[in-house]
């Protein structure tokens, strides 16, 4: 073996070695790594009352309402699974829409209902001209919803 | 002319940095383009020659990419106008990827086959990527603000990027770090190599992890899920990007070329005067 394939080998061994406990690293952490939960890992791990986290899924078509007092906003947040009803304060992001992905930081109270102190909206990997979108909508192809 | 190249060359070879006795041997097999670049006189009257065509090749596809960019695409049917972000933040984050794979690429060359050039260009590439990697940062916190209502979130998605980021200036200051050049490429190559991991890490985070990040819209295996009157400025823009990267890159290979140049000169100036 020449000094450069001895080379070309050693480099090649420490790269897969490295690969490898990386991927374990990442896969051991895979937790903390994640940036919210879906209703579903929600129900199946039970948090605490009052732990702060995050929860991310769509919004369920028709669940969006305003409460008498004008600012705080209930709706349900959804993997098509389970189903985690949210509330929030304040002024929601443009992009909030049913139908559409959102992300909610705060605590559940203990009527088991999240509520969030902020809330983030998740667009998915679609994008289309308008008219595009209302042509899939017409042919039914198309799920999404319009824009408020 | 001619006797500054030849001096130019005679330098070249005795420059410490370039080679050890093994390459002095493969060069005079000079079979290849591999042994042809190694030179770097010749490497500089090629690109020279080349510059001003990636230049031109850089703009038409800019002016071209940015008419469809900003005039003739149509606005996204839940984004509006701000989807125009797009265009300059996918790009850089392609560039910002594919500099670093062609910086670790060089590197390991330069670290296996010991050519003269691999490290200059790993070293020349390093500053494009890293700016590319800050533009798409920057751009992508612009965009998030309007659309996600936040500037910044520690996912998956951001936070390996912004590694990447620290990743690009690690190398760029190894190259700067020890007074032994052999020892600066040699280190910056390791972390270049190290580095390589983060990207696939980069390229699936959106997979593995919930991120707030969207998941791939172009290169994925169900084919592209944007509108094609919105992949074209995207592309153009693309290709101008890859473009620019290797313009700037020609300029800084023959940048620091000169300055290795010079430096060994200055050294026998001053071993001439003693």
């Amino acid at each position: 073996m020449g000094p450069k394939s001895r080379r070309l080998s050693f480099i090649l061994m420490i790269m897969m070695l490295l690969g490898i406990s990386v991927a374990l690293v990442l896969a051991a952490l895979k937790d903390n790594i994640v940036y919210f939960y879906s209703p579903t890992e929600l129900l199946m791990k039970e948090p605490p009352m009052g732990q702060r986290l995050r929860v991310g899924g769509l919004v369920k078509q028709g669940s969006y309402l305003l409460e008498n007092d004008g600012i705080t906003s209930r709706f349900v947040i959804t993997d098509k699974k389970s189903e985690v009803t949210a509330t929030h304060k304040g002024v929601l992001p443009d992009l909030f829409r049913e139908g559409q992905g959102v992300v909610g930081e705060g605590h559940f109270n203990k009527n088991k209902i999240f509520e969030a102190e902020k809330v983030l909206a998740k667009h998915d990997e679609n994008y289309m001209p308008p008219e595009v979108a209302e042509a899939l909508r017409k042919n039914g192809v198309w799920k999404g919803s319009k824009k408020p | 002319m001619r006797g500054l190249q030849n001096n130019a060359l005679k330098i070249s070879l005795t420059h410490p940095s370039f080679g050890s006795k093994s390459d002095k041997i493969s060069r005079t097999q000079n079979n290849d383009m591999f042994n042809f670049l190694a030179n770097p006189a010749r490497f500089s009257r090629l690109s020279s020659k080349m510059k001003p065509w990636v230049g031109c090749l850089t703009l038409c596809f800019l002016l071209f990419g940015l008419w469809f960019a900003l005039l003739s695409s149509p606005a996204d049917y839940q984004q509006g106008d701000t989807v125009r972000i797009m265009y300059v933040h996918v790009p850089c984050a392609w560039m910002a990827m594919f500099a670093f794979l062609f910086l670790s690429t060089f590197s390991i060359i330069g670290l296996i086959w010991r050519h003269p050039l691999a490290h200059v260009i790993a070293q020349s590439a390093a500053p494009i990527g890293a700016c590319f990697t800050l533009l798409c940062l920057i751009t992508g916190s612009l965009w998030g603000k309007p659309m996600w209502g936040t500037w910044w979130v520690w996912d998956a998605r951001l936070t390996s990027v912004l590694i990447l980021f620290f990743l690009y200036l690690g190398v760029i200051t190894l190259h700067k770090a020890f007074d032994d050049p052999v020892r600066c490429e040699k280190s910056a190559a390791i972390l270049a190599i190290f580095g390589l991991i983060n990207l696939p890490v980069i390229k699936f985070s959106v997979d593995w992890w919930n991120t707030l990040h969207q998941p791939a819209s172009v290169i994925k295996m169900s084919g592209p899920s944007i509108h094609f009157s919105m992949l074209t400025p995207l592309f153009l823009v693309a290709v101008s990007f890859i473009c620019f990267f290797f313009y700037v890159l020609l300029i800084r290979i023959e940048s620091i070329l000169a300055s290795k140049r010079l430096e060994t000169l200055h050294r026998q100036c001053g071993r001439r005067a003693q």
